[in-house]
This record gives C-alpha cells, sequence and structure tokens, in this order.
C-alpha cells in the first residue's frame, strides 16, 4: 500500500503552471470573470501609464529638439496632442529636491554623509557583512560625523539649517526620528509597565499625553513654545525644535508598540530569569526585550514607515522636506500646472524608501524565525 | 535541630487578595534532604515553594534560606536566588537561544564567568542530563522531555544548594516523564537539598527523605515515605492517596 503510494504522482492538472492557474484563477465562474476583469483593465491601464512616464515623456528635451527650461516649453503645452510627462521639471529642479538650498560649495559634505548612511546602513541590513563588528561601529559613531558635517563645525564652515531642504530635511527627520525613539520608547514602555507608580505614573501620562495630540500641534509647540522653556540668549535652531517634536511623537507610539510585544511574553519567562538571580535590566535586556522586540517588528516598522510619511508635516512651520520642495515648485510661475509630474516624482521617492523599509522588516521577521517557537512546546 | 536546617519556614501566611493561600506554613528543611510536596491543586505547594526563592512574597511569618531572611531586601534576594535553582512545569526556557546558551546565559553574566569556560560547563551540564548533542539546536526544536532536562542543566550551571521543582514532569508526554524523572534520581543520589511538588509517587517512594502533604494551604501531614504511604494518620491523606494511587 505505502510502495504504491510512493510512486502515485498528483493530479496533473494540480500542479505546475496550468494547476495554479486552475485553482488561483479560474476555479469557479465568478472567480474566471472576476481574472477577465482585471485582466482587461490592466491591459488598459499599463500601456498609458508606460506611455505617459517614459515613451512620450520629456526628459531634457521637448519633441523640437529644445532644451526645456519652463512649464510652456514642455511638450504637452505646446501640443496637447503630443507628449506625457514632463520630467524636466525634475530635472532643472533636481538640486533642490535632493539638497534644498545648501551651498553648491559645500553639496559634497552632504554626498559624503549619504554615502555614509549608506555604509552605516549596511551592517543592519546584512547579518553576514564580512567586518560587520567594526562596521557597526561606524553606524554607532555615524550620527555624531553627520551632525558636524552638516551642519558645519570642526572646520567645516557652518551651514544654517534653514538652507537644508529637500531629501536631505526628509532623511535627517526620518532617520533621527526613528533612531531616537527607538531608546525612548523601550525605556517607556518599561516604564509603564514598571511597578514603581510613581515611574508608571509619570511614562503614561507622557504617553497618553502625546498619542492625545495630533503631530501638528506638537509641531507648533517644538517651534513656538519650546523656545519660552529655554534659558535666554540660547537660540535653539528650527530644525532641532522640530526634531524634538518628531521624536517625542514616535517615542510614544514607539512605546505602545513594544509594550504590546512585552505582554505578550509569558510570566514564565520572567520567572525563570529571576530565578537565576538575574536582575530587572539584565533579565529585560537579556531575556524579555529581545523576544518582546522580535514580536514587535511588523509594528514597529509599520510606525516608522509612518514617521517618514509624517515628516512631510513639517511644511506648516516653514521647514521645506521634499514634498515641500515640490509644493514650492509648483508655485513658480516658471513650472506652473506640473503638478502630476512632481506629486508622482514625490510619491515615487517616500514610496522607494517605504518599500524598502518594509521589504527590510519581513526579511528580518524571516531571519529571526529561526527555531523560534514560543510558548511551551 | 534548627541550626542544621537549611530551609526554614516558621508561620508563613499568603494571601490571593482575600484567598487565604498559605495558613501558618511550618517547614525545616536539612541539607542534602529531599523533600517531596504533594496535594491536590489549589492545596499551596507550588506558592509554598515559590516563596522559597521569593517568587512569591509572603505576607507574615518568616523564610530563612541558608542563613539569609527574605525580606524587602533586594541583595538578600538575589543571594538566595543564586543558591537556589528552579524548573518549572512549562520548562521556561528562553526560545530565541540556543541550548548552550540557554545554559551559558546566567553563569556569564550574573557570576561575570568567562564565556569559553562557561561553554565547557553548560557541556558538563548537558552530559549529566545526557543530552550533549541537542547544544547548538532551540528549545522549540526539542521535544518536551529534552528541554525539561535543559531547563534542570540551566539551574545547575549555577551551581545551586538547593533545588526546587515545580511539577516538573506535569506538562510532559507519558514517555517523557521517566527521562526526566531518571535525571532528577541521580541529582538526588548526588548529595542535592531538593523540594520536588510532584504527583510521581513512584518517584517519591524511590528518593523522598520525608513526605509533605499539604490541602487547603495548610501541611496536613509530614511524614516518611514508609510511614505516609503505609500508614498515614490523617483521613485527607489517605482520601488523596487512595484517589492518586487508584488511577
Amino acid at each position: 500500500m505505502n510502495e504504491m503510494n510512493e510512486v502515485r504522482k498528483p493530479p496533473v492538472a494540480t500542479t505546475g503552471i496550468i494547476g495554479w492557474l486552475r485553482i488561483n484563477l479560474f476555479f469557479n465562474w465568478t472567480n474566471s470573470l472576476i481574472t477577465l476583469f482585471v485582466i482587461y483593465c490592466l491591459y488598459q491601464f499599463i500601456p498609458w501609464i508606460l506611455d505617459w512616464t517614459i515613451f512620450s515623456a520629456d526628459f531634457k528635451y521637448n519633441y523640437l529638439g529644445e532644451q526645456i527650461t519652463n512649464q510652456e516649453m514642455c511638450s504637452r503645452n505646446l501640443d496637447p496632442e503630443n507628449g506625457g510627462a514632463c520630467w524636466a521639471v525634475i530635472y532643472v529642479r533636481f538640486y533642490q529636491f535632493i539638497y534644498g538650498f545648501y551651498p553648491k560649495a559645500e553639496v559634497w559634505r552632504v554626498n559624503v554623509a549619504y554615502v555614509m548612511l549608506a555604509l552605516a546602513l549596511l551592517p543592519l541590513l546584512y547579518a553576514k557583512l564580512p567586518y560587520r563588528k567594526y562596521f557597526l561601529y561606524f553606524t554607532y559613531i555615524f550620527p555624531v560625523i553627520a551632525y558636524f558635517l552638516l551642519n558645519g563645525g570642526l572646520g567645516f564652515t557652518e551651514v544654517s539649517t534653514n538652507k537644508w531642504g529637500g531629501l536631505l530635511v526628509t532623511l535627517v527627520l526620518g532617520c533621527t526620528g526613528i533612531a531616537l525613539a527607538f531608546p525612548i520608547g523601550i525605556m517607556l514602555a518599561l516604564g509603564r509597565r514598571s511597578k514603581l507608580p510613581v515611574i508608571s505614573m509619570m511614562c503614561t501620562l507622557f504617553i497618553e499625553f502625546i498619542r492625545g495630540v495630533p503631530l501638528i500641534t506638537l509641531l507648533f509647540f517644538g517651534m513656538v513654545m519650546l523656545p519660552l522653556f529655554l534659558p535666554e540668549g540660547i537660540d535653539m535652531d528650527g530644525l532641532i525644535r522640530v526634531l524634538v517634536a518628531v521624536t517625542l511623537f514616535q517615542s510614544a507610539y514607539m512605546a505602545e508598540v513594544i509594550r504590546g510585544g512585552l505582554q505578550a511574553i509569558p510570566p514564565g519567562q520572567y520567572e525563570a530569569a529571576k530565578s537565576l538571580g538575574m536582575s530587572y535590566w539584565r533579565m529585560n535586556l537579556l531575556i524579555i526585550l529581545p523576544q518582546a522586540i522580535r514580536i514587535s517588528i511588523p509594528p514597529i516598522v509599520n510606525t516608522s514607515i509612518g514617521l517618514f510619511k509624517d515628516t512631510t508635516l513639517v511644511i506648516i512651520v516653514g521647514i521645506l522636506d521634499l514634498l515641500g520642495i515640490g509644493r514650492g515648485t509648483l508655485a513658480d510661475t516658471n513650472w506652473l500646472g506640473l503638478s502630476y509630474e512632481i506629486y508622482f516624482f514625490v510619491s515615487l521617492v517616500f514610496f522607494i524608501f517605504t518599500f524598502g523599509m518594509s521589504r527590510y522588516s519581513l526579511y528580518l521577521e524571516k531571519k529571526l524565525k529561526t527555531g523560534i517557537n514560543m510558548g511551551a512546546d | 535541630m534548627s541550626e542544621e536546617s537549611i530551609i526554614s519556614l516558621k508561620n508563613v501566611n499568603k494571601w490571593f487578595g482575600d484567598f487565604h493561600v498559605l495558613q501558618d506554613v511550618n517547614l525545616e528543611v536539612k541539607k542534602k534532604e529531599r523533600i517531596v510536596v504533594c496535594g491536590p491543586s489549589g492545596s499551596g505547594k507550588s506558592t509554598m515553594i515559590r516563596c522559597i526563592n521569593r517568587l512569591e512574597e509572603h505576607q507574615e511569618g518568616s523564610i530563612v534560606v541558608d542563613g539569609i531572611e527574605l525580606t524587602g531586601n533586594l541583595k538578600n534576594i538575589d543571594n538566595v536566588r543564586k543558591e537556589v535553582g528552579m524548573v518549572f512545569q512549562q520548562f521556561n526556557l528562553f526560545p530565541h537561544l540556543s541550548v548552550k546558551e540557554n545554559i551559558t546565559l546566567a553563569p556569564i553574566w550574573v557570576k561575570k564567568m568567562p564565556k569559553a569556560e562557561a561553554e565547557e560547563l553548560a557541556m558538563r551540564q548537558l552530559e549529566i542530563v545526557k543530552i550533549p548533542e541537542q547544544a547548538n539546536k532551540y528549545p522549540g526544536q526539542l521535544s518536551g522531555g529534552q528541554q525539561q532536562r535543559v531547563a534542570i542543566a540551566r539551574s545547575l550551571a549555577m551551581n545551586p544548594n538547593i533545588m526546587l521543582f515545580d511539577e516538573p514532569t506535569s506538562a510532559l508526554d507519558p514517555e517523557m516523564i521517566k527521562e526526566v524523572l531518571d535525571v532528577m534520581v541521580d541529582l538526588a543520589n548526588g548529595g542535592m537539598t531538593m523540594i520536588v511538588v510532584t504527583h510521581e509517587m513512584g518517584f517519591a517512594k524511590t528518593v523522598a527523605d520525608r513526605m509533605v502533604f499539604m490541602d487547603e494551604g495548610k501541611i496536613v501531614e509530614e511524614a516518611s515515605p514508609d510511614k505516609f504511604f503505609n500508614n498515614p494518620e490523617s483521613d485527607r491523606t489517605k482520601l488523596f492517596l487512595s484517589q492518586i494511587l487508584h488511577q
């Protein structure tokens, strides 16, 4: 009986491409109908979007072969029958989109910082990187280097943050917010669960207050109120004030996410750690947090992506991030009416970063899953 | 008598809310003595041994372990926990660490042992519990019996003077119970002071120096295994034994 089963193959119609198509796309007549409808929609949409974004689009020159310097020269404005997107606006304003109003003479510093950021992320992305330990040391000191590099000091000429803009501001806000909020969030989460009533109450109050207030309010708070708390004569940089607001906001959310992870850890883990003589901090650092953070990876990445996109709100306090530069460009009479192109480009840049984060989280989940089986069995 | 005691519980009382879970519990355990605690569920046996390493706090009375009185003093609690190992019903291995890391973690971080030495120690402990070949696996890849043996090895690696077992075989499939009990018998023969909460009466008869029977938060009867099984004094004990032995 068993031997017979071993040689018997599954029915042809359930395996291979045909089997897959039958099971997933043409399982019954409603299923088939929906499949055909979707194929029809894609057939209509894909050629159109490819034509608009690439084949009929202007990149640097219009269809007459002239270099485009304003919206009137775009093919689609010269001849409505002709032409798709006018990417020339991105080409001409590329510098502003990436660096804001950073002085051209100093822009190499931003480029170095971008490259260093990539290097700093490398050991986090690839666990098997050779010499990973040394790369990690670099990751730890990178924020300090980046600060002096971008802001000036240590021999570099100072570049005031009101000249920063575009992707630079988006990345500075996003990365700093996420990186600082993570440890603060962990402390707040532990604090909220603490048995010491004063600490627990303070953390709860902080989290509930920050979560209960819109980010925009916090940004205004950072801009207007924060200087009031500082001693006279000390002027806090505008971008730093916004950074403080963004970090506080993000850490409150991060705290709740991590608290969720902490609650999923069975009490037996605490008991086992305590019975081995571990102190509160060792128990949390070695046993509880590694497990809690592992469980919380999807929501941690979720809130991080949320923050990365929320940084666009800084426009209302007068800081020009990527979207801000885009809106500024749109207000320029030279480029009036090119909102499709600009919003498409800005969306694409945001999508690349957020999609990268989401892929990274999937990779982490997969990597950390090996051999882990939570619970008693 | 009490000078020799390594564990001494005097008039210990504890409440969970209004529920009086431990009522005037008195227990003296001498060095190298093996005590088996039994009783129906909810009788307070687990709570009693969990008070001994302060996983639960008692509210009245005194508990002295190896000359250290358990109070709110955190340093005393840490010192007691270094002396007392514990094995749980649900094993409570750390799922994110390999078997070897589970064992070396506390020696490295609590006792500040060098890593190489701790790993050597871990391998020795795994030999004792007879699963050295599983050192690099994760707890989720082991059977229940193997996990419980790793848990025993993990406790032993801290070189405790006293071992507490809280129903160590209750969560195991029947065919795995023996492999865990065998390890515990070896441990008992090696001279470890042990308090074991269990319903494994065969184990109790083999290793126990003294049986403790608890019911409704009180110690009802304390006797040698011989007397306890053949000629118990209290009716409650007789009833319990008749139920448990006729299964």
